[in-house]
């Protein structure tokens, strides 16, 4: 299959390691991954707080780009950047009264998947110790971000995947489904009570024992890690397509304190 | 009103009220984050209410459909709101019943006050009611000296206490036992000294002090759940009885109902008579529902009054986006679900409607223009839970994206300078409007790990982004961003990018691997 990546503009410019890990992945199971030049953000940030004029050139670039090329399918490894593409595109475009590329946009988000939902859904992905060599030695616990479980109906998909890591222990999360309080603009409006959110959140995480909280968004993961990170707790984050880029022979590095398992499958 | 009045109202007529935040919603939530025993009493409530909900819920194999038929039967209310508003009048009218038509809170609070008089009464029992909270009646009638007695144990609570409900089923769930004794050993006559805080012993004492209203009082005022235009019925669903009082025994019975509370006919109550309980309280049915159509000659009240309420409903049905907010069945489960809320409480939102759908409804009843309602669509992180928690799924985080879109544009070019946010968006707009931008733009990360510091980490942000580093670092961003590592991979022969090399992403000798945290950079090649 030809795949194209659309790393999103955090993980791009913020957090390189989980495209790179994305295409690993990718490739791995013997797939072409391409990465459109064109591209560079969903527009989430400019629609969710409210500013669809300045949203309209990001959503047309994203809908261009991806335009451009000739591939089978676009993923990218965020839940909410996605669940943009595929839900606010084709909305920003009507308000701003552009018909034609409220179907164009629409095209696209039709052939664009999250990272797990590619997996499983249409690569077959049931088991990454064996399909991708996934082993993670680390006692771990997991956030399902907002967007991709309430948008994009994700489910278990992610966690079923970390499951399926050899050497991986999984803790489960107190409240998991409760918001980590990021929101994207939220956090700077509403920092109050974002903080609140994230007191929470965080406490929760640290009282898992894990020495690493892994999810499916890097925004939200940067949210919960600076939490995590200014309260001096040692525990870190981790996108979850780095757990599963991560083999035996190249490991991926944990940052933290570090709590090795035993490195017994979990199943 | 002003001009000669044709039979066409002018345009939308925004509502008045108990509607405002009368601050913005971010000062007003650090206030309330501030009360710890708020926050105590509230996450134990709504967890409560959270698990009973689902509990119901999932043990009915047909909850999304019945959500769907639900929404679908609102949405058809709302299509054809002017014909069933005249059938229910013509029913309701043909049953005994007088229907008077109330542009805004001013002209219904003035119509009930006068019913009020004409009986001669200077006190009237209440039956709990949204509609006229949001009116602000209960302040109206004592200015015109008629005193007005809340009889559901909650609104009592906090009507002896001289506050504010602050969730619309619970309205006294931000109070815990030990504070409800006391407000009754303070503010009810005749109680005895030595009352508990069981909840048995607070219910009867309150039971004592309402029984003598009940017996005593000619006038009663309700709200209403639905009104059924095909019958001219008009039903209140409750929990504890005192309503079934309120209607039942006094020879007035005004009722004052917005008009989005229509049913077109009997047998949609089948559906909603299942959303509701289920939703709001967590129970399979509720114990008390009392319907009533017109008069009935020597049974319940003879005298029966209904004002139709639009403050603001007009405005909201004119609203293509907004107007599914009309379809609140007024359960709260949006607000049992909300982070948010759950922080804050309801004194936070300003409005008699907090939570979700106070954040969508305020405004859009007020316009998004009106004293701070403005900041109201902005006290959502947008994580989703009250949309599937509604009973008649309206989509909440869509029309709070919306109201943000309205009020955004209702700023451009008004303000003498644009704020921070302004200026960031746009500046953001044209960064991410274009990969080659957005690659210039990277070109300046290292600037970023130089401001981190040894320790990788950004600990101080100014202006707006300084709410973020109060309780959060940032990590310092990578050497490279992943399209300079691609474009670098990609200009020599393209090797599998899992080969081995140590320029493969997870490969490389333990520990210099980069991970999310962006700690380390990538290795050169030897």
């Amino acid at each position: 299959m030809r795949i194209a990546l659309f790393a999103t503009c955090i993980v791009d410019a913020m957090y390189p390691g989980t495209a790179r890990a994305t295409v690993a992945i990718l490739e791995r199971l013997g797939h072409e991954v391409i990465f459109p030049s064109g591209q560079a953000c969903c527009g989430q940030m400019h629609v969710n707080s409210g500013y669809f004029k300045e949203a309209l050139p990001v959503v047309a670039n994203h809908v261009k780009a991806f335009e451009a090329e000739e591939y089978d399918v676009a993923v990218a490894p965020s839940g909410s950047c996605v669940a943009s593409v595929k839900h606010q595109h084709p909305m920003v475009a009507r308000r701003c009264g552009d018909s034609g590329l409220e179907a164009r946009a629409a095209g696209v988000g039709d052939k664009t998947y999250e990272l797990s939902q590619l997996l499983v859904d249409v690569l077959g992905v049931t088991d990454a110790a064996a399909q991708l060599g996934s082993y993670f030695p680390h006692r771990i616990t997991y956030h399902p971000s907002c967007h991709g479980m309430r948008l994009l109906r994700l489910g278990d998909r992610q966690l079923d995947l970390l499951r399926s890591v050899a050497g991986i222990e999984l803790a489960e999360l107190p409240e998991a489904e409760q918001c980590c309080g990021f929101g994207g603009t939220f956090s700077m409006k509403n920092a109050d009570v974002s903080s609140a959110m994230l007191e929470d959140k965080t406490a929760n995480i640290c009282g898992t024992g894990a020495s690493l909280c892994t999810g499916g968004d890097a925004s939200c993961l940067m949210h919960i890690g600076g939490g995590l990170s200014r309260q001096g707790s040692g525990v870190t984050t981790m996108h979850f397509a780095e757990i599963l880029a991560s083999t035996l022979e190249h490991p991926a590095a944990v940052t933290g304190d570090v709590r090795l398992t035993t490195g017994r499958t979990a199943r | 009103m002003s001009g000669t009045f044709l039979g066409m109202p002018s345009l939308p007529v925004f509502g008045i009220g108990n509607l405002h935040e009368h601050e913005p919603f971010p000062k007003a939530a650090r206030r309330e984050l501030g009360n710890t025993q708020l926050r105590a009493n509230l996450g134990h409530a709504t967890r409560t209410i959270r698990d009973k909900r689902l509990a119901v819920v999932s043990e009915l194999p047909d909850w999304e459909e019945l959500r769907d038929a639900g929404r679908a039967i609102k949405e058809s209310v709302m299509a054809r709101l002017p014909e069933l508003l005249e059938q229910f009048e013509a029913n309701f009218t043909a049953r005994g019943g007088t229907i008077h038509w109330a542009r805004d809170a001013g002209e219904a609070n003035a119509i009930v006050a006068d019913l009020i008089r004409e009986q001669g009464a200077d006190e009237v029992v209440k039956v709990k009611s949204m509609a006229t909270q949001e009116i602000g009646l209960n302040e109206y009638l004592e200015e015109q000296g008629i005193a007005a007695f809340e009889t559901d144990l909650a609104e009592l609570i906090v009507q002896l206490d001289h506050d504010k409900p602050s969730h619309i089923l619970v309205p006294a769930i931000h109070k815990n036992r030990s504070q409800v004794r006391d407000i009754f050993l303070r503010e009810m006559e005749g109680v005895d000294p030595e009352l508990t805080n069981e909840p048995a012993r607070l219910a009867a004492a309150a039971r004592a002090h309402l029984r003598r209203k009940f017996l005593s009082a000619k006038v009663a005022v309700s709200g209403a759940n639905f009104a059924l235009a095909d019958s001219g019925t008009l039903a209140v669903v409750e929990s504890e009885g005192n309503g079934r009082m309120c209607l039942t025994l006094p020879e007035t019975l005004i009722t004052v109902m917005g008009v989005e509370k229509l049913l077109p006919a009997w047998e949609d109550l089948e559906v909603f008579m299942q959303l509701l309980p289920r939703s709001s309280t967590g129970e399979r049915m509720n114990p008390y529902t009392s319907l009533w159509t017109g008069v009935t000659p020597d049974d319940g009240p003879q005298n029966v009054h209904l004002v139709l309420l639009d403050n603001g409903r007009s405005a909201a049905l004119a609203d293509e986006m907004g107007r599914s907010a009309l379809h609140c069945i007024r359960c709260s489960a949006c607000m049992n679900v909300c982070p948010v809320y759950e922080r804050t409480g309801g004194h936070a939102y300003g409005s008699t409607y907090p939570g979700p759908i106070g954040a969508i409804l305020s405004p859009l009843l007020t316009g998004i223009t009106a004293e701070e309602n403005n900041s109201l669509p902005y006290a959502s992180s947008l994580c989703g839970a009250c949309y599937d928690a509604c009973p008649v799924k309206i989509n909440i985080p869509d029309i709070l994206v919306h109201l943000r879109g309205e009020d955004v544009d209702s700023k451009r070019g008004k303000k003498k300078l644009p704020s921070q946010m302004d200026l960031g968006m746009k500046a953001a707009s044209w960064a991410l409007s274009s990969g080659k931008h957005l690659g210039l733009v990277e070109k300046a990360l290292p600037l970023g790990r130089l401001a981190a510091g040894p320790d990788k980490k950004i600990t101080k942000l100014p202006g707006i982004a300084a709410g973020w580093t109060q309780s959060r670092d940032i990590p310092a961003p990578p050497a490279q961003s992943f399209r300079q590592w691609w474009d670098k991979e990609h200009q020599a022969p393209a090797a599998p990018a899992d080969a081995t090399g140590p320029e493969a992403p997870g490969a490389g000798a333990p520990g210099t691997i980069e991970t999310s945290n962006g700690s380390t950079g990538p290795k050169e090649n030897p």
